[in-house]
């Protein structure tokens, strides 16, 4: 199933965006597709790990959403690059390459063999917690709230994304 | 005093001069007797909370859906502000229950609003158990009709068992959900009724809000606004000219024999500032209205503020929850919204001495919402993407709301053992609940099961008498009589010992028939205006 920018400004409106949704709906929305800055290389390398392997266009979707989420000055962006940053200096000191450059088994490796599969989401806990919370569960979040991921599963409108007052009426043959 | 700022934000928290009203508590309750009474005197409200930015709305949802956060962080619960103790039979998760701002509870509210049925308002007479209400439903009935356009409910005239009404309502029901339509053929064939659901969000723009977006996350908060919450009307009334002030804590009500002569509230820069008026209503919620009143004990009161008949505190109910929940072989299509369409009072009236008045609801959302159950667990890409697919689908769940009689010991008291940041004790929710109670919840539940059953559901979890919990109501802690020994406030919900003080909430419930509060305790809080516009113009 592909993801569009609209997915991702769905995404985007579902969750708060440091300095504002709307304001950050309106960014993507005003600004061209650009060179993907080296986080958001890292953020595509990870979804590419946690995203189901059915989801296309994830590099678009990826780039639009951490644009907001990773770039600005607020206090999540700062701790989205602080996780990966922490994710980097493990790939390089596990696996001697930066993150994005690991192949998709050891990328999905090293997130486990930091722990990261079995940890609970923490903003301030430990590396793998707050990996966990910045990484993970921040792409997934804007998977399973956008209208595509929410699909994927069945549900049209899932919690988080302002789909309407329809599709909560309708069988699942309309 | 005046003039000077009292908060790190630069606000200014001192006192109105010459007010003639103060309102204790911005939440539903306060909001309404403010905006009531403001354009002709001169109204401040005072509320322990902070003024919560709307455009922080969507972190807050955030904090929602996130695994990493508790629901009382949503709204910024549970500090040593909100400490509490709960040393009844039951726990009572009082921070989970109420939010302490600009707005109150609604800012986390489900936002179902119904009007009591007649027979409540007189359970002692027709039931045979409880008091009666000194009130009966044709004297709420105008105030309650303001009420549903105060909140611009959407609903339709279709409930059988509901109370007679004349006006529609202000902006129509949302239609029923794909689910309601297989309980409502299940219901058909076990001769249950079923209607629809007075909803307190807009189904149409309505008071400048615009229309329910389904963002879905209704409780613990609206994104868009369409949900009503009680900052709509703090916002009408200040710019009739009333003055609102947040995170102002009331901890006692200075007083005479006769009448409250101040209000003292601390500032968060630790300042304590008293705010004279000529007529108090307390709104700050069924928990911490009789704290105040027992914080407040003199010389003159040494059992607590307005407490000769000792009724202060006493005879805590609350809703209790009844539900099951199953699975069916086909997709349900849960969750898209976070609000219920569809009801059933059909037992309601059969209420007697064993059996308490309860309704049915027929759940929009059971089961696992994905977008939160994929960020827990080991797993992800497609090990995780299987694990959605499987648990969301076929979903149903059946729940009610559950009548309990007052009792004297159920209360809320002081912990003299433990004291809140400004050193004042906590209140401590001593939580019991009787028979009748646990008896009807066994009895809602074996009507949920047959339902189930009917539907050809596979049942996986029952909300029973051992399992149930609170709806989050906090009534009758203050109770409303004719008799002075026996109730606190009388039908004008003046107290009967202070000439000035005035109750606006559902502590004021002599008994809490099983429908949501809020209506009600919308119409008191207008009927509670109008008494004290009434004293004010006497006076005058
Ligand atoms: C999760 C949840 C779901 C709910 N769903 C529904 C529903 O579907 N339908 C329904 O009818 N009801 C529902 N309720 C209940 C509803 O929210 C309350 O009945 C309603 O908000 C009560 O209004 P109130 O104004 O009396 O008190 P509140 O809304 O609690 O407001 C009281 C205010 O007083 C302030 N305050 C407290 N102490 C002080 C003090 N010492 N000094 C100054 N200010 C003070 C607080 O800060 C607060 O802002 C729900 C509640 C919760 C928590
Ligand atoms: S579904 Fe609930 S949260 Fe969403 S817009 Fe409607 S009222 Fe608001």
């Amino acid at each position: 199933m592909e993801l569009s920018r609209r997915d991702a400004i769905a995404a985007l409106g579902a969750v708060g965006a440091g300095a504002g949704a709307a304001y950050a709906v309106r960014e993507l929305n005003d600004s061209p597709p650009g060179e993907s800055s080296p986080d958001v290389e890292t953020l595509i390398a990870a979804a590419e790990v946690v995203y189901p392997d059915e989801v296309t266009g994830l590099e678009g979707f990826v780039e639009a959403y951490a644009r907001r989420r990773a770039a600005g000055g607020d206090d999540h962006a700062r701790g989205v690059r602080a996780a990966i940053e922490t994710m980097d200096d493990r790939a390089e000191a596990w696996y001697d390459a930066a993150f994005a450059d690991l192949a998709t088994e050891d990328r999905d490796s090293l997130l486990r063999e930091m722990g990261v599969d079995t940890a609970a989401e923490a903003p301030d806990g430990s590396t793998a917690e707050q990996v966990r919370y910045y990484v993970v569960n921040d792409l997934l979040m804007a998977l399973y709230a956008s209208p595509t991921g929410g699909e994927l599963v069945g549900i049209g409108n899932p919690r988080g994304h302002p789909g309407g007052t329809d599709s909560y009426r309708r069988g699942p043959r309309s | 005093m005046s003039g000077t700022a009292s908060g790190a934000d630069g606000r200014d928290r001192t006192p109105v001069p010459d007010a003639d009203v103060c309102v204790v508590g911005a939440g539903p309750a306060g909001a309404l007797v403010a905006d009531r009474l403001a354009a002709d005197h001169e109204v401040v409200v005072l509320d322990a909370g902070p003024r919560f930015n709307p455009g922080d709305r969507l972190d807050r949802q955030e904090r929602a859906v996130r695994p990493a956060y508790d629901r009382p962080d949503v709204w910024e619960m549970g500090g040593p502000r909100d400490a509490h103790s709960a040393s009844g039979e039951r726990f009572y998760p009082l921070n989970h229950a109420r939010v302490k701002g600009v707005g109150g509870s609604t800012l986390h509210w489900q936002g179902m609003v119904m009007r009591l049925h007649e027979a409540d308002f007189s359970s002692g007479t027709k039931r045979g158990v409880g008091p009666n209400w000194p009130l009966d439903y044709a004297d709420l009935r105008p105030y309650y009709a303001e009420a549903e356009r105060a909140f611009g409910v959407s609903g339709a005239d279709d409930n059988p068992f509901g109370p007679p009404r004349e006006e529609p309502f202000p902006n129509p029901a949302f239609p029923p959900s794909h689910s309601d339509s297989l309980f409502a053929e299940a219901c058909e064939e076990l001769g249950i009724a079923t209607h629809s659901v007075p909803n307190a969000r807009n189904s149409e723009p309505y008071d400048g809000r615009g229309e329910c977006v389904g963002y879905g996350t209704c409780q613990p908060v609206c994104p868009s606004g369409a949900k009503y919450d009680a900052t709509v009307h703090v916002e009408d009334t200040e710019r009739k000219g009333a003055t609102v002030i947040d995170r102002a804590r009331v901890t006692e009500l200075a007083h005479g024999p006769d009448r409250i002569e101040a209000a003292v509230y601390v500032a968060p820069d630790g300042t304590e500032h008293r705010q004279r008026a000529d007529a108090f209503v307390l709104a700050a919620g069924g928990v911490e209205i009789p704290r105040l009143l027992l914080l407040s004990a003199s010389d003159h009161y040494p059992d607590g503020l307005a407490n000769s008949s000792d009724a202060v505190g006493r005879y805590f109910t609350d809703h209790l929850f009844a539900g099951v929940g199953g699975v069916l072989e086909e997709p349900t299509r849960q969750n898209h919204v976070g609000f219920v369409t569809t009801e059933s009072h059909q037992f309601y009236d059969e209420a007697d001495e064993t059996v308490a008045p309860f309704k049915l609801e027929f759940l929009n959302y059971a089961g696992p919402s994905p977008v939160e159950l994929a960020m827990t667990g080991d797993d992800w890409g497609d090990e995780l993407l299987g694990r959605l697919r499987e648990s969301y689908g076929g979903h149903v769940a059946v729940g009610a709301l559950v009548e309990q009689l007052p009792r004297e010991d159920s209360y809320v008291g002081l912990d003299d053992g433990r004291t809140d940041d400004l050193g004042n004790p906590v209140p401590d929710v001593h939580w019991t609940v009787g028979d009748r109670a646990l008896r009807t919840i066994e009895r809602a539940n074996e009507i949920q099961r047959d339902i189930l059953a009917e539907l050809g559901a596979e049942v996986n979890w029952t909300a029973g008498p051992g399992s149930t919990g609170p709806a989050y109501h906090h009534m009758g802690t203050t109770r409303m009589g004719e008799d002075p020994t026996e109730s606190v406030v009388d039908p004008t919900l003046c107290t009967h010992d202070l000439e000035n003080c005035w109750i606006a909430s559902s502590s004021v419930f002599p008994t809490g028939g099983a429908v949501n509060p809020t209506l009600t305790i919308a119409a008191l809080a207008l009927l509670a205006a109008d008494a004290v516009d009434e004293a004010l113009v006497r006076s005058l």
